[in-house]
């Protein structure tokens, strides 16, 4: 989210943590929370997009829209740190992305819950991994799933839980870890039209109030316009189109411009 | 990356959100500082999982059950009457003990210390031999699906000693272990490691990478992975292979017994064949019969209990 409500929890690059995050060297631009630089990116020796260059700023929400097989989710696993970019560097804090970190956690295309641990214990699971005490991770956890709406649903399985309430233990999941980054890569894309609108909600409601930054993956234009400061089109082994969007966050705001904009940018 | 510290979390924490959301997280103290500040609400780290009895689900258990000990019922009427009308087409029931003269001969063991000595015997070389050949095949089945090297260096030998029928090693046992008694569990150990780490090697190579990127995208490191990914994720297929290698360490242990022991029940059932007691042979195979049974059903159940989570239809009590 952009400027008024970061000031609630002070700048994110300035806090002492963002000093010693890095295990690599080199600073560059820590105004930016993501930096890709010349990135291509790849599967084997096969070439899927070529020199991306993105500047995310701190607290910004970025959607990344595109069609199916463009590519989305492999510069969201490339920002991530699960995939090696072939050439150029993906940058977070201004320090070159080598591995996964907790700072950018992830939301999976696909249900990525454990399914052999309660909703509770997957929440926990981040701050587990942190090292955060036992009783401190119930407290935190509980209030995230929450804050998700999912209070009384703590020590329910995954398989007990419909995919709307996946999703949003999901979004608990990653959030829990308080990272600086979120990616959520199609979080709602299986879901139905209402359902897709709440958690639309939910989302904004949640990220109203944290500094994090957002890069979404979406093909939905309308959901790109609903949660963009900027939205992002990837096409044809690139960044096709970068457009700005303006004004409040609320549903009903006439944006016929810019979704026409972007559907003949698709 | 390395982990930040825990001050970094101030950035997100339900505990953070502005006044304006008004949400159930600003409940939480210790907003303003570390926003994951601990309440006194300590939780449990293990959600009990929500009992699921109903009585429906009660009927149909005792309906089973009543099922079951019907067809055993049956099949010991059978052998009773195929015995003791003297049926004899082309195989000789006539020569076959009746199940009330093993029932009889089995009375008279059950009087005798050395039945349980026996059976005693018989279990402990069992669970021992499994037990090492179940931390011994999970940890060598991880560790050859995890790693190339490790699958370089092991498998050629492993590969190579597989094929062998664990009671092939009889001789071998015989001579490398000073006792017959560590030469038994061997022989258990050897069966029952192959099919357990085979399966374990396949179940992580099976598992999905997902759940590994998640742990990842948290900050996790190899022991993280495997603790909270590869072990709870390859359970169903361990499992599998335990209890194939329950039922390899029953044929083995009984074998080995029956070729080198001084006790326990295969020794025993061999021992009453050469001096024609059929009756007690029949007891022997029938112990046999109900102790790999227990075990096998122990394994069975445990394995159900750690793998709840397991996706299932609905009202489907297996
Ligand atoms: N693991 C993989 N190995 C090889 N090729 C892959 C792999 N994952 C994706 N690809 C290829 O990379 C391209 C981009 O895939 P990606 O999953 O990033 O698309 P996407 O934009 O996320 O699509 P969708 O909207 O359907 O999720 C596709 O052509 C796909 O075939
Ligand atoms: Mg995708």
């Amino acid at each position: 989210m952009t400027a008024p409500t970061a000031s609630t929890t002070g700048s994110t690059t300035a806090s002492p943590a963002a000093m010693t995050a890095g295990t690599e060297s080199r600073r560059v631009d820590a105004g930016l929370a993501i930096r890709l630089d010349g990135v291509a990116l790849g599967y084997g020796r096969r070439a899927i997009l070529e020199d991306l260059r993105l500047d995310i700023a701190p607290g910004e929400v970025l959607v990344l829209v595109g069609p199916s097989g463009s590519g989305k989710s492999t510069v969201l696993r490339a920002v991530a740190g699960l995939l090696a970019p072939h050439a150029g560097r993906v940058l977070a804090q201004g320090v070159t992305v080598s591995g996964p970190s907790p700072d950018r956690a992830m939301i999976f295309q696909d249900d990525a819950l454990l399914p052999w641990r309660t909703v509770r214990r997957n929440v926990e699971l981040p701050l587990r991994i942190r090292g955060v005490p036992r009783r401190e991770r119930g407290t935190v956890a509980e209030s995230w799933i929450a804050r998700v709406g999912l209070a009384g649903f703590e020590d329910r399985l995954p398989r007990e839980l419909s995919g709307g309430m996946r999703q949003r233990v999901q979004l608990a999941r990653s959030l829990a870890g308080a990272p600086r980054a979120v990616l959520m890569d199609e979080p709602f894309g299986a879901l139905d039209a209402q359902t897709r609108g709440e958690m639309q909600r939910l989302l904004l409601d949640v990220l109203h109030g944290t500094s994090a930054t957002v890069v979404f993956v979406t093909h939905d234009v309308d959901e790109a316009l609903l949660l963009a400061d900027r939205v992002v089109v990837l096409r044809r082994g690139g960044i096709g189109s970068v457009l700005s969007v303006p004004g409040p966050r609320t549903p009903d705001v006439d944006r016929a411009g810019l979704r026409a904009r972007i559907i003949e940018e698709l | 990356m390395s982990t930040p510290a825990l001050g970094a979390a101030d950035a997100l924490s339900p505990g953070t959100a502005t006044p304006a959301s008004g949400t159930p997280g600003t409940a939480s103290p210790g907003a303003g500082t570390t926003g994951l500040g601990a309440t006194g609400t300590a939780s449990t780290d293990d959600g009990a999982a929500p009992a699921r009895t109903g009585r429906g689900r009660t009927a149909a258990g005792a309906r089973g059950w009543a099922v079951r000990l019907g067809s055993l019922a049956a099949f010991v009427a059978l052998w009773q009457w195929l015995t003791t009308a003297d049926v004899s087409a082309g195989l000789r029931f006539d020569r076959l003990p009746s199940p009330t003269e093993v029932a009889a001969e089995f009375a008279r063991q059950l009087g005798t210390g050395t039945y349980y000595l026996d059976l005693a015997q018989s279990t402990i070389r069992i669970i021992t031999g499994f037990a090492l050949a179940a931390v011994a095949g999970i940890a060598l089945g991880v560790l050859v699906a995890r790693s190339r090297w490790v699958a370089d260096v092991l498998l050629p030998p492993i590969e190579v000693v597989r094929p062998i029928p664990a009671i092939a090693l009889v001789p071998i046992a015989i001579l490398v272990f000073p006792t017959d008694e560590q030469g038994i569990v061997f022989i258990t150990f050897a069966a029952a490691f192959f099919p357990i780490m085979v399966s374990t090697r396949h179940a992580v190579r099976a598992l999905p990478t997902l759940w590994e990127d998640a742990v990842r995208t948290m900050g996790g490191g190899r022991a993280h992975v495997l603790w909270n990914v590869v072990l709870p994720g390859t359970l169903p297929g361990v499992f599998g292979g335990l209890s194939v290698g329950m039922g390899v360490a029953w044929i083995c242990v009984i074998s080995a017994e029956m070729i080198s022991g001084e006790f326990g029940v295969g020794y025993r059932t061999w021992h009453a064949y050469t001096v024609v007691d059929y009756p007690a042979v029949l007891v022997g195979m029938t112990s046999i019969g109900v102790l790999g049974w227990v075990t096998s059903a122990s394994i069975e159940l445990l394995g159900r209990r750690l793998t709840r989570w397991l996706p299932r239809a609905e009202g489907n009590t297996r």
